[in-house]
């Protein structure tokens, strides 16, 4: 085994790459922002989180598994993952962690950074929706919710806008669609609040990665995949 | 008594019925709600997950204009209510968020001094009005309405609440007062997917349609709830009649306003209730009509 991690091998256990370095440097500041957030340290791995998530079936790590990895120097995996954009946002890990980790907005931290990033070479479903939620928010002051999905549905999945229709007919009939998107009085002075704030946004760093560059839990697993001959 | 009152974006937009019937409701408790003026969206979850500073920012302009009120804010949707708790908890804890939010506050010559109390209206209504005081208004007899009391995730967490975060049984209490029957409903607080039924529907349609399953195996006349992806999610999973079917296999979904108001002696009209997707059935239908 070599420690040649930036040429894509294995790097010997403790030895990170430069890249991941770096991300844990990022990932540790933005923790520290999180009231609570350093009780990551006292994860004692009993899957509490993994239990209580009903998506957990849907992700390919678990959320207990998150700290593993991250204390395994993997945390690209993680930023690659299906997981982080699979989370609902529905806080049943947050309130039943015995250690007091607040899981979910530590995925939401990973959301960011995995977007900022620029981790993943593709958008996921739920990168785009919030992305797109956002420039909305920017333009009206409000959350215009058909044309949310409208324009969420043209980007990404433009064969189920046609399947809505019958959806959208009931709405207007039923007199829940509207049709004109109010904006805020004060949008000038929001838009000076959102730009103000954006300076002092955390940046996240941007590197693209090669492929093959993870270490820890993600290539060990490779690894032994291929040793095993389930993989070639 | 009198409350500031932060409908959010859905109220204003498909979840119509729910800021309406909680109005008429509000007034019949003697409770004054005044909105707002020149709100923005909270923000939800999707833009925490873009952006934090700006996010908190976004938030904290309705507290810093719900603050010169000097009242309790109101926020009925879950995810608007969970956002201002949440912002509230952040800038009280974490100094620097703080002073970052306040600079861009600055920008449009606003202050926050986290004085703000965020409070949702289930418990305004069953901890300050009081469920004895609501039974007392109430006209019309929920007598024989099985319902499935279904709170979603986000008033109930991740903020310490007025309610259980894994039982909560503010509604069981609220309805069990007015003669309706709470059916065994274990998905209470199951998350219903949230976006998921837009982003993976394959995931989305799995965790709205397990509450569904839930409701219907045990009997339930009506879902009953507090927030509006919740109620989108629960109507939209179900198909429409076909013709003038009764809706035999669909089970209608309402907001918890809605139900509360009927028992007050609002009419059926007034509640919106013909607004719902979904046929009313048999049991709601006589009630309402009564």
């Amino acid at each position: 085994m070599t420690s040649n991690s930036e040429n894509g091998e294995l790097a010997r256990p403790g030895e990170l790459s430069a890249h991941e370095s770096e991300l844990r440097a990022a990932f540790l500041a933005e923790v520290e922002k999180i009231p609570g957030g350093d009780r990551i340290r006292r994860c004692i791995q009993c899957g509490t989180c993994s239990g209580s998530c009903p998506v957990s079936y849907a992700m390919d790590i678990q959320p207990r598994q998150l700290v593993a990895y991250f204390r395994a120097g993997d945390l690209e995996s993680i930023l690659r993952s299906r997981t982080i954009w699979i989370c609902a946002s529905c806080y049943a890990c947050t309130v039943r962690c015995p250690s007091g980790i607040k899981v979910t907005d530590l995925i939401y931290g990973l959301k960011r950074m995995a977007m900022e990033g620029r981790i993943r070479s593709r958008s996921t479903p739920t990168s785009t929706l919030s992305s797109e939620f956002v420039r909305l928010v920017n333009r009206y002051g409000r959350s215009p919710e058909i044309e949310l999905s409208v324009r969420y549905l043209l980007r990404r999945a433009p064969h189920r806008l046609v399947s809505q229709i019958p959806l959208g007919w009931r709405l207007i009939r039923k007199g829940r669609m509207p049709l004109r998107t109010h904006r805020v009085k004060g949008l000038a002075g929001l838009r000076r609040i959102i730009a103000k704030a954006e300076e002092m946004e955390t940046s996240f760093p941007r590197k693209r990665l090669q492929p093959a560059a993870a270490i820890g839990y993600g290539a060990v697993s490779e690894r032994l995949a291929v040793e095993e001959g389930v993989v070639t | 008594m009198k409350f500031t009152y932060y409908p959010g974006c859905s109220l204003h937009g498909t979840s119509a019925p729910y800021d309406r019937s909680l109005r008429r409701v509000m007034t019949r408790l003697g409770v004054e709600l005044e909105e707002l003026e020149d709100w923005n969206c909270c923000g939800a979850t999707m833009y925490m997950s873009v952006r934090e500073t700006v996010a908190l920012a976004v938030t904290a302009r309705n507290l810093a204009l719900a603050e010169a009120k000097g009242q309790p804010l109101v926020a009925p949707c879950s995810a608007c209510y969970t956002t201002l708790l949440k912002t509230n908890r952040y800038l009280r804890e974490v100094p620097h968020l703080r002073a970052q939010v306040d600079q861009a506050l600055q920008e449009a010559d606003l202050r926050y001094e986290l004085s703000v109390r965020v409070r949702h209206p289930l418990d305004i209504i069953v901890n300050h009005i009081g469920v004895d005081t609501v039974a007392r208004l109430a006209t019309r007899r929920l007598d024989g309405l099985r319902i499935a009391p279904y709170y979603g995730c986000q008033i109930v967490r991740p903020e310490p609440s007025f309610d259980d975060p894994d039982w909560p049984t503010s509604m069981d209490d609220l309805f069990g007062a007015l003669g309706a029957q709470s059916v065994y409903f274990p998905d209470r607080v199951r998350c219903c997917g949230g976006m998921l039924l837009t982003t993976y529907p394959e995931v989305g349609s799995e965790l709205t349609g397990n509450i569904l399953e839930c409701a219907k195996r045990n009997g339930a006349d009506v879902v009953v709830t507090t927030c509006p992806l919740c109620l989108m999610n629960l109507e939209t999973l179900q198909k429409p009649a076909k013709g003038n079917g009764n809706g035999s296999g669909s089970i209608p979904i309402l907001f918890f306003t809605q139900l509360l108001g009927l028992a007050l002696g609002e009419s059926a009209k007034d509640m919106d209730l013909h607004r719902s997707l979904l046929p009313l059935g048999e049991r709601l239908t006589a009630l309402a009509g009564a």
